[in-house]
């Protein structure tokens, strides 16, 4: 018997240990029903204090309980003195325990007390609710609420900032409670040198939200020299603002201006090496964006994994499937045509037709879905500027055509016959080289980067038989604009079109700015019959 | 002494075709009003409205292949002069419905009461009147094509870039037009016309001479392009068209001589886009779809590019199938066109008229080698 006594006090005190645990966590959750029992039954005085308790408790259990108070959906039942929170739900209210989250069915107002609220309570309790988010074991959450209180600037906030801020260890989330406190400071009374310093602090934001405050400031505020410096950070903040739109309209220039060149590199060594006018071309595009969809589908279907690479599959196959075909149309159609361009655009245009409804036939009229593989979904921003991954793997992925086809053109036997023929056919000729075979696979080559672009553009365009269409006068465009025959012409007649554009959309509109767009290629080719950068010599005739 | 002008350009067949064209342009009508429904000679009134279409396309046509087969200029877009004749034409009919709209507006067309319009926008003041209408869906279209064919032509944009530039030109007025801020029905166009001249649009008596005038105006246009081609100076303009260079180098101003056909040939597409809208009763900014002008430019190929008849048997040919097979196989009909456009260019480059001349030389030639 004796020899158990140790066991007993081991138990006795292992027991003591448990319950003093047990004692300390349900003395955190005993507090919170304490505090809600106040809340509903206390004299506002009370009510008032135990708010503040529950904010300074850091429970996160409190903050719906705040919200529904503050929004007069907080409820004590008559039958059982339950605090419930109920949200309308048709003529009933669906009813919660306020502080486990159980659902507890449904009432009517009849049966229930609605705990009630004044004014004076209500900025308490918004505050309360501000320092409880600010206090959340969620990162994402603080610098929410930062951001909301530096949106609402109000001076109330300025005590539950400063207990956040000493507590945060976050830099980033510092710095955005940091600002959040400073547009506070600057609605409260605070002295004239702590506001200045806090107008430092919110310029130095640079955002719109800044803006906002900064203009408030300038004009409600009393003290001459806090005005002015209010007045000049805003300026300070437009400049900046201004500069930042214009890198963002450069940017989506070149993001629309990258699409154009896809669109058009194809057409420029066409046109430019054969003067072969192809209004097929679009259709070429639209292809590559159908070789996409299928490829897709069948992965779909079979093989699910291979889901994020399948633009990198389906990139040589569109190259093949609208190389292949351009290389039928020459054969078949485009060769009987040579000298006689204007036959070769009605014939090309006949094609075109065909090809659509084809497509319209086989796949139906709707749009087709294309999906972005997760390396291309999604977004990061660069001060101001939102750039979407799609947009820039376009980016990236049409100078990589570009170059490629460069280094083409430039270092290999197909790029030197293709240059030869370029320059003087007759010539090239008698030096033996076959042109019938330089111009066919120069077709199957520009055909086949319309392919590629096609790839690119089911990511950001419908994919529908009519994509091609949307695509072939602007690349037209693009082609004579840039020069016939000169790729970094179509580079830079591409993306000056494509900046352009985005500058001339907010003044003018999306339909009025591609107007004025085509209206200033008109006049550009009369002024420069050859386009921006023209061959010289006698090739040109 | 201008009739003298007039017939000198015309030879034989081309005078029996003339005759043919009014003479269906009377008869149809007639057959319409005078014999009685039922009759198996009584000429439906739907058909009076499809010859009519059909008709003032072949005017379209006619205008096109005056750039295009005698001055050697491919316009993509001759539709956008079609359409703002048409535009003309509807505005005029739209200011005669009056207080008969929806809104029972008595100034402004309901598309303009629906979009808040307090007044009138000052282009539409004078389009309650038929001749200053009508004047418009002349000088406005010849306005344009006088514009950009003196920039064209002055910097001698020839051949293709001219192409694409007339096609650009079309594709802009497309997106302008479809814009409601432009005051001129926006993407819905105008519709619901009531009465031209005071009688009913809908009225078989109003078809009836809607058609015979159509009719009227492409024997008026063929008499007076014959007169033209047939002339010194479409004989210069068949020459710029076959060497351009040469023709500067022996002193004539080329540029005067394209700048006028291609004015006229503007001027013409809009009397048939003015001829057109009261008997389909609408015009909306689809006609200015690129794809409307080359399918203008394929009716002058079918039927024969540089030749007079060939254009209107191409329009009606065309736009016979076109009827026909989008109401029998509305899927093939797109195959159909596409497979013509390749067809006519690679196999019939003279079109029709010319495939008509090729058998005949044939036989010739046959009859020729025959022993004797």
């Amino acid at each position: 018997m004796l020899s158990l006594r140790p066991f007993a006090i081991l138990l006795s005190a292992l027991a003591t240990m448990l319950a003093s645990g047990l004692i300390a966590a349900t003395a955190f959750a005993a507090d919170l029903p304490t505090l809600v029992g106040s809340l509903t039954t206390g004299s506002f005085g009370d009510r008032e204090t135990a708010i503040t308790a529950m904010a300074a408790s850091g429970e996160q259990r409190a903050a719906p309980i705040l919200e529904a108070l503050a929004a007069g959906q907080l409820y004590v039942r008559k039958s059982d003195n339950l605090v419930l929170i109920g949200k309308p739900d048709g003529n009933q209210l669906s009813l919660t325990e306020a502080i486990s989250g159980k659902a507890a069915g449904s009432g009517t107002e009849a049966d229930l007390d609605r705990v009630r609220v004044n004014n004076r309570l209500r900025g308490i309790i918004e505050a309360a609710i501000g320092s409880l988010t600010l206090m959340s074991p969620d990162p994402r959450v603080r610098r929410g609420a930062a951001e909301a209180l530096f949106k609402r600037r109000d001076a109330s906030s300025l005590a539950a900032l400063d207990v956040a801020l000493a507590a945060e260890k976050d830099p980033r989330i510092k710095q955005s409670m940091n600002e959040a406190r400073a547009a506070s400071v600057l609605a409260s009374d605070a002295p004239a040198a702590q506001k200045i310093e806090a107008i430092a602090l919110v310029r130095a934001r640079a955002d719109r939200d800044s803006l906002g405050v900064l203009q408030a400031v300038a004009s409600s505020a009393t003290d001459p020299e806090v005005k002015a410096a209010a007045a000049a950070g805003a300026d300070a903040v437009r400049q900046t603002l201004a500069a930042w739109e214009v890198a963002q309209n450069i940017w989506y220039g070149i993001s629309l201006g990258s699409v154009l060149l896809l669109a058009a590199i194809g057409l420029a060594i066409t046109f430019g090496t054969m003067g072969v006018i192809n209004m097929a071309h679009g259709e070429m595009v639209m292809l590559g964006a159908y070789t996409t969809f299928v490829v897709q589908e069948i992965i779909r279907t079979s093989a699910p994994h291979l889901f994020d690479v399948s633009l990198l599959i389906a990139l040589p196959l569109a190259f093949v499937v609208a190389g292949g075909i351009g290389i039928l149309i020459e054969r078949g159609i485009i060769r009987f045509l040579y000298g006689r361009p204007l036959d070769t655009l009605l014939a090309t245009w006949g094609l075109s037709l065909v090809l659509q409804q084809a497509v319209r036939s086989i796949f139906g009229s709707s749009n087709r879905e294309v999906g972005a593989p997760s390396w291309m979904s999604g977004a990061f921003q660069v001060g101001q500027i939102n750039v979407t991954y799609g947009r820039l793997w376009i980016v990236v992925f049409s100078m990589i055509v570009f170059v490629t086809l460069i280094l083409v053109l430039r270092k290999t036997p197909l790029g030197l016959y293709m240059r030869a023929v370029t320059q003087n056919r007759p010539m090239a000729s008698a030096m033996g080289i076959r042109t019938p075979r330089v111009d066919a696979l120069t077709f199957g080559l520009g055909s086949g980067i319309a392919g590629l672009a096609g790839v690119a553009l089911s990511q950001i365009d419908n994919v529908s038989p009519n994509l091609g269409q949307g695509y072939i006068i602007d690349s037209f465009m693009v082609v004579v604009f840039g020069g016939v025959g000169n790729l970094f012409g179509t580079l830079i007649g591409a993306l000056t079109l494509g900046v352009v554009n985005k500058f001339l959309e907010p003044y003018a509109g999306a339909v009025l700015g591609k107007i004025l767009v085509l209206v200033f290629i008109i006049l550009f080719i009369q002024r420069r019959p050859r386009g921006l950068f023209a061959l010289k010599g006698r090739s040109v005739e | 002494m201008i009739t003298r002008f007039l017939l000198q350009g015309m030879d034989r067949n081309l005078r029996l075709f003339v005759l043919l064209v009014l003479a269906v342009g009377v008869t149809l009508p007639l057959l319409n009003q005078i014999v009685p429904p039922g009759s198996p000679f009584h000429v439906p009134a739907w058909l009076l409205q499809l010859i009519g279409k059909y008709l003032s396309f072949a005017l379209l046509a006619l205008a096109v292949d005056l750039v295009w087969g005698f001055c050697g200029i491919l316009s993509l877009g001759h539709g956008a002069f079609f359409a703002l004749g048409g535009y003309c034409m509807g505005m005029y009919l739209m200011r005669q419905i009056g207080s008969r709209g929806v809104y029972g507006n008595p100034l402004l067309p309901d598309f303009m009461v629906f979009l808040n319009y307090k007044e009138l926008p000052w282009f539409w003041y004078g389009f309650d009147n038929f001749g200053f209408a009508m004047l418009m869906a002349i000088l406005v279209p010849s306005l344009l094509a006088f514009a950009l064919g003196w920039f064209a032509f002055r910097s001698r944009v020839t051949g293709v870039y001219l192409s694409i530039i007339t096609q650009a030109m079309t594709f802009a007025l497309m997106l302008a037009f479809f814009r409601n801020d432009m005051g001129l029905g926006g993407n819905n166009g105008m519709t619901d016309f009531k009465e031209i001249l005071g009688f009913s649009v809908q009225a078989d008596s109003t078809r009836a001479v809607l058609c015979f005038a159509s009719a009227f105006m492409l024997a008026l246009g063929l008499v007076v392009s014959a007169a033209i081609v047939g002339s010194r100076f479409g004989k210069a303009l068949t020459a710029v068209r076959d060497a351009e260079s040469r023709m500067r180098f022996l002193g004539y101003r080329v540029e005067g001589y394209k700048l006028f056909v291609f004015v006229f040939s503007a001027a013409m597409a809009g009397i048939a886009g003015a001829l057109y809208v009261p008997q389909v009763g609408i015009i909306n900014p689809s006609e200015f779809s690129p794809a409307n002008s080359i399918e203008a430019v394929l009716w002058v190929a079918v039927g024969g590019r540089g030749t007079l008849i060939g254009p209107v048997i191409g329009a009606f040919i065309v736009n016979f199938g076109k009827t026909w097979l989008t109401g029998a196989l509305p899927e093939f009909w797109l195959f159909a066109l596409g497979a013509l456009f390749i067809v006519v260019t690679l196999l019939l480059p003279k079109g029709v008229v010319g495939l008509w001349a090729q058998i005949k030389n044939r036989s010739l030639a046959k009859k020729a080698r025959a022993p004797v």
